[in-house]
């Protein structure tokens, strides 16, 4: 970019700011002052950078490498603080605008002001990729947190009386789940020494021929290592699904409610419960 | 040869497997246990694989049939202590050891095992229960 405009730019450096956050707040594309110094920071980088050479050429070169920083890290911040992809997208496409309206000004002859309109779009582009590519990351990033939150806190496995343990399902089964859910329960077994498992799956939505097989797999390992298990909670949709598709659930005991299943395990274990006078 | 040591307890017998077991050394225990059984007519094995880390087709195949050949000597065989990896890998291998009751320590084996001699008539009902059908 010409040196005169460059000068003339940053001599404009702090209106701007100034345009570019008044945009900002009447698109309520931000939550105001929190990001005024971020973006203050940015404007000054991004003259830097034009300062240091920095032109559409040379996209990938270092002398972006402090401007891509900084809008990595607040496209990942705006991530995590829940603005939509639209608000994040539009934080950079107005402070195109912005220096725009500041080049327009600074300078009048249209065929330079066309010059330097495109480098600015050259850049500012490439700008505005960056921070979509930096906001999916960070959303991509909460996802795979949660996932793992969700399956460390998915199978939680239960003493609810001296010798038995329950095991409540929540979510969809699948292979990998399953193998967690069954390696638990029987590390469980052995280290609490019960002689009953109680398998709850009132929170599993659906139960298809693949889930069923592996209920049955864990019932009979359980068994193996001389346990017992019963599986508890079976809605009435689920009951169809599993006669409809011709699965033999004979051998399990199954209850209708966890209190049930646990009635039935004080039945095994020979106790009662009494209602105290 | 190497051997798997059968200890007798009044009307048990009870076997710990503390090696990996061979084919060679499984056929082995088939045969001295069943002479054991018959030589002491015994009314009960206890079989302690709480040391075994793998138990293949094969290894499946002879604790299967251990429990049918003491089954026909009147005796009842109890597989006890069997870890969480080697029960799911059996189940995956499609062998659940019909005809072969587990507990989950020598213990409770063993309490197992005199609940069975002491209800000799009820058997069907004590197997049912332990079935939990």
């Amino acid at each position: 970019m010409q040196n005169d405009i460059l000068a003339g730019l940053k001599n404009y450096e702090n209106k701007l700011n100034t345009i570019w956050t008044k945009n900002l707040l009447d698109k309520g594309s931000t939550d105001g002052a929190t990001e005024e110094e971020e973006s203050k920071e940015f404007t000054s980088l991004f003259l830097d950078a034009l300062k240091n050479g920095a032109t559409s050429e040379n996209l990938n070169s270092s002398k972006f490498e402090k401007l891509y920083d900084l809008l990595a890290g607040i496209s990942i911040s705006r991530a995590k603080r829940g603005f939509s992809p639209r608000e994040t997208a539009q934080y950079i496409i107005l402070f195109k605008e912005a220096a725009s309206s500041i080049l327009s000004e600074i300078e009048s002859d249209p065929a330079k002001l066309y010059t330097a309109n495109l480098e600015l779009n050259g850049i500012v582009d490439n700008l505005t990729i960056m921070t979509f590519e930096s906001f999916m990351k960070g959303r991509e990033d909460v996802i795979a947190r949660q996932t793992d939150e969700i399956s460390e806190i998915s199978t939680p496995v239960i003493r609810v009386w001296d010798g038995v343990v329950a095991l409540p399902i929540i979510g969809t089964l699948d292979s990998s789940r399953t193998q967690i859910v069954m390696e638990n329960l029987l590390q469980q077994i052995v280290d609490t020494e019960s002689s009953i498992a109680i398998l709850d799956i009132s929170g599993v939505p659906a139960v298809d021929s693949l889930v069923a097989q592996h209920l049955i797999k864990t019932v009979s390992a359980t068994r193996l290592m001389g346990a017992e298990c019963i599986i508890s909670g079976i809605r009435p949709e689920i009951a169809q699904t599993v006669v409809h598709l011709g699965i033999d659930l004979t051998g399990i005991i199954t209850k209708a409610t966890l209190a049930s299943a646990l009635q039935t395990a004080f039945e095994m274990l020979q106790l009662t419960v009494v209602k105290r006078k | 040869m190497e051997r798997i040591p059968i200890l007798k307890m009044g009307d048990f017998l009870l076997v710990t497997i503390q090696v990996d077991l061979y084919d060679q050394l499984a056929e082995n225990l088939e045969s001295d246990l069943i002479n054991t059984i018959n030589k002491h007519r015994s009314k009960g094995v206890l079989i302690d694989i709480s040391a075994v880390s793998i138990i293949d087709s094969f290894m499946g195949r002879i604790l299967g049939n251990i429990a049918v050949m003491a089954k026909i000597l009147d005796a009842q065989t109890v597989v006890v202590g069997m870890q969480p990896a080697v029960a799911i890998t059996l189940v995956e291998l499609g062998l659940s050891l019909n005809g072969v009751i587990s507990a989950l320590n020598v213990e409770k084996g063993m309490d197992l095992l005199r609940a069975k001699m002491y209800n000799g008539g009820n058997e069907d009902q004590i197997d049912d229960d332990n079935d939990g059908q």
